[in-house]
């Protein structure tokens, strides 16, 4: 592996990344990537081997990028099927990191890194920093949690590769996150886009501004946010807020990101193989139009991933970018199917609520929708806490309020939520991602 | 001559409006009057407080959202008919009426209303101009203490 980035110990230079190939010469490395990691897949994980013989598939039969459509989807159950150690194509003696997903239901799901891999992550992650503006010399506080989750040792490793200061202080203990960034003139945040909105919150509280502050990039991820909430971080803390797009399945964060242009999200398709399909039919999708993305790992030795169903809905940019790079872009992932709910017979994101609630002035980000059947009709409740921008002395106005934001959120859904006030700091608080949907109904 | 009015957002479920209560009793504060508007889901507890800027500062450090409003006290004869007099006068100058309650205390024979009109200023002129008494944030501490 061509570490093209340690040039010497000379400044990165994104310009000399991939990230600008010429596509014909980008596709020649993807196809060659493709071929070594199917027939190291298909020699090694029985799974892969199994599913390729039923459909009289041999790696051989790989001869272009759109052959890739002759392989097999992979979903999220068979990772769990396989649990712990299944899928791993590299003995243990050549596997360097273990890591695993918080798992909310059964088992966790393992991801394996041989060192190989690590490097490739980093390097991924050190093109991502590079293309939001990190450079040598800023000074990132990484509040992404450290452990088996795949943020904290992510973004670490990619900081470092690329020159900058990395402090690890992993999530939580909000106070002492907002005086180390004081202290150390902390240029770069890495967290959850909703811990960042809490660290907000926890400045207001204590009467401490953080526009002043030389924070001036936040690397927001790990979970779907809405452009109405960028708008806010952007200008409750007056920095500029990039989204990162990672799976721990894939490698974890790095996969994709926002260059300055804010107009979509690279991905980092020399190593992460982008389609975007159909999910009822499995076809792939014209650019432009939305589907679910599908990702191909092309280098991974550990744990090859072969055109895994991701559930995040996105769409291709069908033009290049105004930065110049020729990696493609894909929409900002706003919603996963696998967060979507169905009320009434309408399925609804969590940030389409978002969204519907931060076009009221003075609103807060800080939610929670509960969903409850009473006599056989589904009911949403969408409960927002009330920040002083919203809070008046007069009934009449909070009553007011209350009726903009029901209205708000049924133009988007066209269903009547019972918005329900609630006092600051009521909702629970996550220092990763955040439970946004209470699911109460008995079925 | 306007009054500064603390008042803060409570959910309406049982043992929240102890809450702030208990905050400004631990700060040794004193409430002069108090009123509490409520709907099926919320409430807003309305304060007055001499020493409101303490009040509010100790408040927020608990996590409550306090907002301040400026609003005007008023003398009223506590006799039948004291508070109309009072009322037609300001209706005939076509101000709006927000909220109002009572102080606990009174101002010599008479009692001591709060008022919450949406032009403070206006409304402390012309109540003058009709010879209504109005009462300064000293007047009133003043008599608070007696």
């Amino acid at each position: 592996m061509n570490f093209f980035w340690h040039d010497g110990g000379s400044k990165f230079n994104p310009v000399s990344s991939v990230d600008y190939l010429p596509s014909d010469l980008l596709e020649t490395m993807q196809l060659h990537r493709l071929q070594t990691m199917v027939k190291r897949a298909y020699e090694n994980v029985p799974l892969y081997r199994e599913r390729m013989d039923k459909e009289k598939i041999k790696p051989e039969h790989i001869r272009s990028l759109n052959n890739i459509r002759l392989l097999p989807f992979t979903i999220k159950a068979d990772l769990r099927d396989t649990y712990p150690f299944g899928l791993f194509a590299s003995p243990m003696n050549e596997i360097v990191r273990l890591h695993a997903s918080s798992g909310t239901t059964g088992k966790p799901i393992v991801a394996a890194y041989t060192k190989e891999d690590i490097d490739v992550w980093s390097n991924a992650v050190v093109r991502s920093l590079a293309a939001c503006g990190v450079d040598r010399g800023d000074i990132i506080q990484n509040a992404y949690g450290y452990g088996l989750f795949t943020g904290g040792l992510g973004f670490h490793y990619g900081g470092e590769a690329l020159g900058a200061t990395v402090i690890p202080i992993s999530g939580g203990n909000t106070d002492r996150q907002i005086m180390i960034m004081k202290d150390f003139n902390v240029t770069v945040i890495s967290c959850t886009p909703s811990y960042f909105v809490h660290i907000i919150d926890r400045a207001h509280e204590t009467s401490i501004d953080l526009k002043p502050f030389p924070l001036k990039i936040g690397v927001f991820g790990a979970e779907p946010w809405s452009e109405a909430m960028r708008q806010y971080i952007e200008r409750e803390a007056n920095i500029k807020a990039y989204d990162v797009y990672g799976l721990s399945e894939i490698s974890g964060p790095g996969i994709a990101i926002e260059c300055l242009a804010q107009q979509g999200l690279h991905i980092i398709e020399d190593h992460f193989y982008p389609e975007i399909i159909n999910p009822k039919t499995l076809e792939p999708v014209p650019d432009g139009e939305e589907g679910e993305l599908v990702l191909t790992t092309l280098s991974k030795k550990a744990m090859p991933m072969i055109r895994y169903r991701t559930r995040d809905i996105t769409a291709f940019y069908p033009e290049q970018c105004s930065c110049g790079r020729t990696i493609r872009r894909m929409k900002k992932i706003s919603r996963r199917s696998d967060d979507m709910f169905i009320i009434r017979g309408v399925n609804v994101f969590p940030s389409q609520i978002e969204a519907a609630l931060l076009t009221i002035e003075g609103s807060s980000p800080h939610y929670q929708i509960k969903l409850t059947r009473e006599h056989g009709l589904d009911q949403m409740e969408v409960q927002i806490e009330v920040t002083r921008e919203m809070f008046s002395d007069r009934i009449s106005k909070l009553e007011k309020l209350q009726k903009e934001l029901t209205e708000s959120i049924e133009k988007v859904i066209n269903i009547r939520a019972n918005v329900r006030l609630v006092e600051p700091n009521s909702i629970p608080r996550s220092e990763g991602k955040a439970t946004r949907v209470i699911d109460l109904r008995q079925i | 001559m306007k009054i500064q009015q603390i008042s803060m957002f409570l959910e309406n479920k049982p043992g929240r409006i102890i809450e702030p209560c208990k905050v400004l009793a631990k700060n040794n504060i004193n409430i002069l009057t108090l009123s509490l508007a409520d709907t099926q889901q919320f409430g807003i507890l309305r304060l007055i407080i001499k020493e409101w800027q303490k009040a509010k500062e100790v408040l927020e450090q608990e996590g409550f959202i306090v907002n301040v409003t400026e609003v005007v006290a008023i003398e009223v004869e506590d006799k039948p008919g004291g508070l109309t007099k009072i009322l037609e006068a300001i209706e005939e100058t076509g101000l709006n009426i927000e909220y109002i309650y009572a102080f606990t205390f009174r101002s010599g024979d008479k009692a001591v209303i709060v008022f919450r009109f949406d032009k403070p200023d206006l409304a402390i002129q012309t109540l003058q101009q009709k010879g209504i008494n109005v009462l300064d944030s000293v007047q009133l501490y003043d008599k608070a203490n007696q």
